[in-house]
């Protein structure tokens, strides 16, 4: 990517972002007491743990299962932050734990 | 009531609320930054990116777009999916904040989650100006959060190095959000489609489209589930 496409990538992000926020106070009005389409409503209840799974495989979609070491540091580690966060459900916590799992994998283990 | 007589009160409790964001903020912010450092970017880029964007998975999920082939629908579809809850959180704000004015479009620049919640949920004791304690409170934690970033990523230049397998950060911010998300769920269909859609979409499609075809999938999946749905309560 040239830098013109990094600033373009980052301004759409911007952008897009923004309007996610900003829309609701351009297409519904307070006096109406306007609310979204059904459809809308439970399409937004539906998505939320779809998207977050899918972003959990678009982080794994580099590993290769049969080569190297198998994705078993990004595995293992995987399975401690999960593990952690269920357990504590503190954000802070469970990235440091799982975070410092894989840095000292890579460096000392599988290295 | 002129809410610039009680300035000093109003910056002061919002201020003492959100404390727990400065420390979350600031912690997942350095991480961002550092997280970009890793990947090769000036201190500059999470700056900026923390200050224009400003919405934390989004921010991580272009760092790695901006190394890869340009792609401007994956990052319009999945900007738009990632802040599709923030387009309830609008929904929610309509009659709690002001209608016009500097001060609304400040609210709805930076109604990020964690201010949501604050702005939401705390409930704002007599004689403080609610507005001016929701403004307040905005703009500390956008504040937390560009200086977060901002630190990263003069920390990642000053150590000079990179740190390896800091980048799974991103990977463990994620499976953090998909566990809040599993246990809030009534039943798992949603993360469960999510998992395997897009594993048959990566292996089918493979990398550059798999987003979007997802994507595409999952908002096709829910329709055929809401026309079903519908028609039961047609025949009752």
């Amino acid at each position: 990517m040239t830098l013109m496409e990094q600033v373009l990538t980052i301004a759409l992000a911007a952008v897009v972002n923004f309007l996610t926020r900003y829309l609701p106070f351009v297409l519904f009005t307070r006096r109406d007491n306007q609310r979204p389409a059904p459809f809308i409503v439970q399409l937004g209840k539906f998505l939320p743990p779809a998207i977050m799974t899918m972003l959990v495989v678009y982080c794994y979609r580099g590993i290769d299962l049969f080569q190297g070491n198998h994705g078993l540091p990004e595995l293992i580690a995987g399975l401690i932050t999960a593990g952690l966060h269920w357990w504590r459900r503190q954000m802070v916590f469970s990235l440091l734990g799982g975070t410092l799992v894989y840095i000292l994998l890579v460096n000392y283990v599988f290295n | 009531m002129d809410s610039r007589t009680n300035l000093p009160n109003n910056f002061k409790y919002a201020l003492r609320t959100s404390l727990p964001v400065l420390f979350g903020f600031m912690f997942l912010g350095i991480g961002y930054g550092l997280y970009m450092h890793n990947l090769g970017f000036s201190f500059l880029f999470p700056t900026l990116m923390a200050a224009t964007i400003y919405g934390g998975s989004v921010e991580f999920f272009i760092a790695n777009m901006l190394l890869q082939q340009f792609n401007p629908v994956s990052v319009l579809l999945l900007t738009a999916v990632l802040g599709f809850r923030q387009f309830f959180y609008g929904v929610s704000m309509l009659t709690k904040y002001p209608l016009q004015g500097w001060r609304k479009r400040v609210l709805i620049y930076g109604l990020a989650d964690e201010t949501f919640v604050l702005n939401y949920y705390v409930k704002v004791p007599q004689g403080y100006d609610e507005t001016a304690v929701h403004v307040w409170i905005t703009i500390l934690n956008y504040f937390y959060w560009v200086t977060g970033a901002c630190l990263g990523g003069l920390l990642g230049s000053a150590l000079g190095m990179e740190i390896k397998g800091l980048d799974f950060i991103m990977t463990a911010l994620f499976i953090c959000l998909a566990v809040d998300q599993v246990r809030k769920e009534k039943s798992h269909l949603s993360s469960l489609s999510g998992m395997v859609i897009t594993l048959v979409s990566l292996v089918l499609i493979g990398q550059r489209y798999f987003l979007v075809v997802t994507l595409l999938l999952l908002v096709a999946e829910f329709a055929v589930k809401y026309w079903h749905e519908q028609q039961k309560e047609e025949q009752r």
